[in-house]
């Protein structure tokens, strides 16, 4: 007969069985690519809890993953099954073909996801998004109280409300941008540019169309604004804007909304700036309706050059990670999209600028080389060395030859 | 003027963020202010602690040692083989394959990586740490035995001729005669290897998996990214154990540096 | 050395050199004269979590069918070394009819990224050689005439400098740097401008970076050269104070010439490093004011969100191969000659 000490550890074995099997997986390799922040973090840690019994589960967090995954998912068979992207980074995946459509996967696994969670291209699901970021308007409401004025919601309202600020004398550079020359620096632009209604690219070409009317328009505006900055506004990157934040050094400023969280809390800044600063959606210009600033979103995708078991391991454990309950335990770490999200006051930014309808950043093949050459071009126009004109032609010159070079044009 | 920038990131390594990368004020860095209203002392260890514990630098560091110490043993190695090579050749080719190795150390580093990537992910060695070692190894090549070739060339043929003379082969005559006299040479090739090693980040960013990174990527990932606030004060906590040991290193070692530097010259 | 002996010795360091270097820079050559095939795009739906619209895709199947094909690309001959993102040769042709006097002239051709670079790097390296070689050896002749219980901790002060990775070192500096940080504010006293930003303004950048290149590359002049004056034989030394020589001609007659081989090691090495200096750069934020041939390179292969630029990025770096090759001619030309004479 059993004693009853072997039928408990069998009993206790039978059940450990089945808690390996919850997550639904009974073997594969589960091996990740993903930026290096705590939203992710938070994620990865929930998917790893599917390792075990079988599976095998590596993950990869560095900055560098950008670098690493196209030639990591080119690779057969490919070094990573999963690579956690945005709207910029799933462009050189899309266009070198690395990833494989979700649609049969979503059906069997992803019961729980948002119709907007979806990626779409070309009818076939792509990626599942899971938390959204932007460029929105902080303030400080104790200055703007004490130049008798009201939150600003355009950017001329911005300037004016800048212009009182100096002239009360109570800061000589209260605004801020991230206008660091490179990625920074073109981001602002778009952002502006966007804010005009202007079209980056020709419809349905690769042909940059952005040395017009609404370009230098947009480059005027970066200027005046650039006015009210510190003169090291070149160098300005969203670390230094949110420390001069922190350190009181602005009253008005155009962030990212995934810095709210480390603004807001009480670490590293006064308790009369931090209960003083307030989150609002980006602002229109020239008398728009869009907001001036790009919706971005982070998501998932799975590689295509590795096994279908691997594949579906990778998806369902994915899918433990974005659930409900690792978004409630982790609330404020993001702008979530998926179910169960309650906006805090970090998250107000980000979500006025897309229910005023502000636009995403575009998804084009070739929309990073025309940003990488604003980016590189925009600053001497700022510097006051050379014309609007000039620079937005240079812009169009430089980026015809990497279009060139990458068979666009 | 050359310690002051350790003393400060030392002295501020102590401090919060808002303390040491003060925009309001920079002497909040020597009073810490903030860290007083923040941790409650005037001085944290809390930078320390999180990169140590909550981010494993402890782990990085480890990485690091191995890969320093794998390098510098085979660099010098082939290295002095190399370098002993070239010096005595006394043929027109040696000349060439020193130019040669110039015109291979004029490649930027970063282009060498990135074509590196997919033949490494292709044949499953990228992530580990003895691709890193053999590439860290093969880039500086050519700076080794220019280095040692260099040194060589200072030291008389006569010595090896004689010992050949007395029938020692050629390996005997390096290892027995050469080796001891070129101490200073070796231990100063040593000493750019071991600090190449130890601080390289183009190589060590892009080939090494997170488990193996080594200490200089780790403290670059602290820093956190365009959309992301960074641990700035771990990266600091970080850079100070990463220079500090160095400064110990040196200071310990400099009576052997000077006197390895020295045994040269006493010849006969 | 019999041919036989000469490759057993060499062998180890000269295929790690081919396998990882030569072969690296020879798929660089090839990839530097292709172009992608033309991307065959598409017109479709796109759906994100902001909404549904018509957006350009590429077809992957069909570029990928054409990628099979010809796995290179499309040859190029050497229109991307032409292009305007290197060596502009059509704009400077513009240039040259359109402009009538040299300052326009100038100005334009810096309005190009690669001579904006370029004028940088060169600049940076013909100031920052000669200062990190003399410095270097005064130091190092310094400290050999100190008494020994000084000469550990003068060593050990020289040699900081170089501890620190260059990425990291930089990164300090333009904290303490900046206009609210401990030295930039003692500069704003000192000249007693308010206004006194070093990161806004070019030429002060530029001063800055050259600084921190001589800061940080003296103490490996320092190291070699007083390593090897360990090694300059007494003897010859005792001669020439016999023969009544001033302190001077002894350095110059017969220091120097014994030192030959090494100086020449410094300036090849230093001429080199600095044509490709990029890290400072990048850890002082600089971009704006100053950028050099490898942080070209840097930006093409590293960008954000950009596609690598593979083609690019070797092109350039071919250049600054050809580049660093120009620059050491002289240097080469005299190692020749002290080849020469010494076999002979």
């Amino acid at each position: 007969m059993l004693s009853k000490i072997t039928l408990t550890t069998i009993f206790l074995f039978i059940i450990a069985q089945t808690t390996y099997a919850a997550c639904g997986i009974t073997s594969g390799s589960i091996r990740i690519l993903a930026n290096d922040f705590p939203a992710i973090h938070a994620i990865l840690s929930a998917a790893e809890k599917c390792a075990g019994g079988g599976v095998t589960f590596t993950k990869n967090t560095t900055k560098e993953h950008r670098n690493l995954q196209v030639a990591g998912l080119t690779a057969n068979p490919a070094e990573f099954t999963s690579a956690i992207v945005a709207n910029g980074s799933i462009v050189p995946l899309l266009n070198d073909g690395l990833i494989r459509p979700l649609d049969d996967l979503v059906a069997k696994h992803g019961k729980g996801l948002k119709k907007h969670q979806l990626i779409t291209i070309n009818g076939k699901i792509m990626a599942i998004a899971f938390m959204a970021n932007a460029q929105h308007l902080f303030y400080r409401k104790d200055i703007l109280d004490q130049v008798n004025l009201e939150i600003p919601t355009t950017y001329e309202e911005v300037l004016s409300a800048a212009k009182a600020i100096r002239a009360k004398g109570i800061m000589e550079y209260p605004f801020a941008l991230n206008t660091k020359k490179g990625w920074n620096l073109g981001e602002e632009f778009v952002n502006m540019y966007m804010g005009y209604d202007g079209q980056l690219f020709k419809p349905g070409t690769a042909i940059a169309s952005i040395n017009n009317v609404k370009g230098v328009a947009a480059l005027k505006m970066l200027k005046s604004l650039t006015e009210y900055s510190n003169p090291d506004f070149l160098t300005f990157d969203s670390n230094a804007t949110a420390a001069m934040w922190e350190a009181g050094k602005l009253s008005l400023a155009t962030m990212w909304g995934s810095r709210g969280g480390a603004i807001l809390d009480d670490k590293g800044s006064t308790s009369n700036i931090t209960s003083n600063t307030g989150l609002s959606g980006a602002p229109t210009v020239a008398g728009g309706s869009t907001p001036a600033t790009t919706l971005w979103w982070d998501g998932l995708t799975i590689a295509k050059n590795i096994t279908d078991k691997d594949a579906e391991a990778t998806f369902i454990a994915m899918m433990n990670g974005i659930s409900t309950d690792v978004v409630k335990a982790n609330n404020d770490k993001a702008v979530w999209l998926v179910e169960g999200f309650v906006p805090g006051k970090a998250a107000a930014g980000v979500s006025a600028s897309a229910t005023a309808g502000a636009p995403p950043y575009p998804m084009l093949p070739y929309a990073g080389l025309l940003h990488s050459a604003l980016g590189s071009e925009l600053a001497e126009f700022l510097q006051g060395n050379e014309s609007a004109q000039q620079a937005l032609a240079d812009v169009e010159a430089a980026y015809n030859a990497t279009a060139k070079e990458k068979g666009f044009l | 003027m050359a310690v002051f920038p350790f003393l400060w990131t030392l002295w501020g390594s102590f401090k919060v963020q808002g303390d040491f990368f003060s925009k309001a004020d920079w002497a909040n860095a020597i009073y810490g202010i903030r860290t007083l209203a923040e941790t409650g002392g005037s001085f944290t260890v809390n930078g320390y602690s999180s990169a140590w514990i909550e981010h494993e630098f402890w782990r990085s560091a480890v990485n690091t040692l191995i890969v320093v110490f794998f390098v510098v043993i085979i660099s010098l190695s082939i290295g002095t083989l190399g370098g002993y090579a070239l010096a005595r050749s006394g043929y027109r080719y040696a000349i060439w394959l020193l130019m040669l190795a110039l015109v291979f150390r004029a490649m930027p580093h970063i282009t060498l990586v990135s074509g590196y990537l997919l033949p490494f992910f292709q044949w499953n060695i990228w992530g580990h740490l003895p691709t890193t070692i053999i590439v860290l190894v093969a880039i500086n090549q050519p700076f080794t035995i220019w280095m040692l070739h260099s040194f060589f060339l200072t030291i008389p043929k006569e010595l090896d001729e004689s010992a050949l003379v007395d029938g020692c082969n050629r390996f005997q005559a390096f290892w027995h005669i050469i080796i001891p006299v070129m101490w200073p040479g070796v231990i100063t090739t040593g000493l750019f290897s071991f600090l190449l090693a130890y601080n390289d980040f183009a190589v060590t960013a892009m080939l090494l998996s997170q488990e193996n990174q080594t200490m200089v990527p780790k403290i670059a990932s602290f820093l956190g990214s365009t959309q992301q606030e960074g641990e700035v004060m771990s990266a600091v906590a970080a850079v100070v154990s990463t220079t500090l040991p160095l400064f110990v290193l040196v200071m310990l070692f400099q009576r052997q540096i000077v006197s390895g530097l020295t045994a040269g010259a006493v010849k006969g | 050395m019999p041919h036989r002996t000469f490759i057993i010795f060499i062998l180890p360091s000269l295929l790690s050199m081919f396998l990882l270097i030569a072969v690296p820079i020879f798929s660089a050559m090839t990839q530097s004269v292709f172009i992608a095939h033309k991307q065959v795009l598409q017109v479709s739906e796109t759906c994100d979590p902001f909404g549904c619209k018509k957006e350009t895709s590429v077809d992957a199947e069909a570029t990928a069918e054409l990628r099979v094909k010809e796995p290179l690309g499309i040859f190029n001959g050497f229109k991307t070394y032409t292009n305007r993102n290197h060596l502009a040769v059509a704009e400077i042709k513009t240039f040259w009819n359109v402009t009538t006097d040299w300052k326009d002239f100038f100005s334009r051709i810096m309005n190009l990224p690669f001579y904006k670079a370029l004028v940088f790097t060169i600049t940076y390296t013909f100031v920052v050689t000669p200062f990190v070689i003399i410095l270097g050896f005064l130091i190092a002749l310094g400290t050999n005439s100190l008494a020994s219980s000084l000469k550990g901790i003068t060593i050990f002060f020289s040699l900081l400098p170089m501890i620190v990775t260059p990425l990291i070192g930089s990164l300090i500096l333009f904290w303490m740097i900046d206009a609210d940080g401990i030295i930039g504010s003692t500069l704003q006293i000192i000249f007693e401008d308010n206004d006194l930003s070093l990161k806004a303004s070019p030429t002060l950048t530029w001063i800055m970076l050259i600084l921190y290149g001589i800061w940080h590359s003296t103490p490996f002049a320092f190291i070699v050269f007083y390593a090897g004056l360990q090694t300059v034989p007494q003897e010859t030394l005792e001669a020439s104070m016999l023969d009544g020589a001033s302190l001077w001609q002894q350095k110059r007659h017969v220091v120097i010439p014994y030192l030959m081989p090494l100086i020449i090691f410094v300036t090849l090495i230093q001429l080199m490093d600095n044509f490709r200096v990029f890290e400072p750069i990048v850890g002082f934020n600089a971009s704006a004011n100053a950028t050099s041939l490898s942080w070209i390179i840097y930006n093409d292969l590293r960008g954000e969100d950009a596609l690598q630029l593979f083609g690019s990025a070797s092109a350039t770096s071919m250049l600054t191969i050809i580049g660093v090759g120009i620059l050491l001619i002289p240097v080469m030309i005299k190692i020749w000659k002290e080849f020469n004479s010494k076999t002979v």
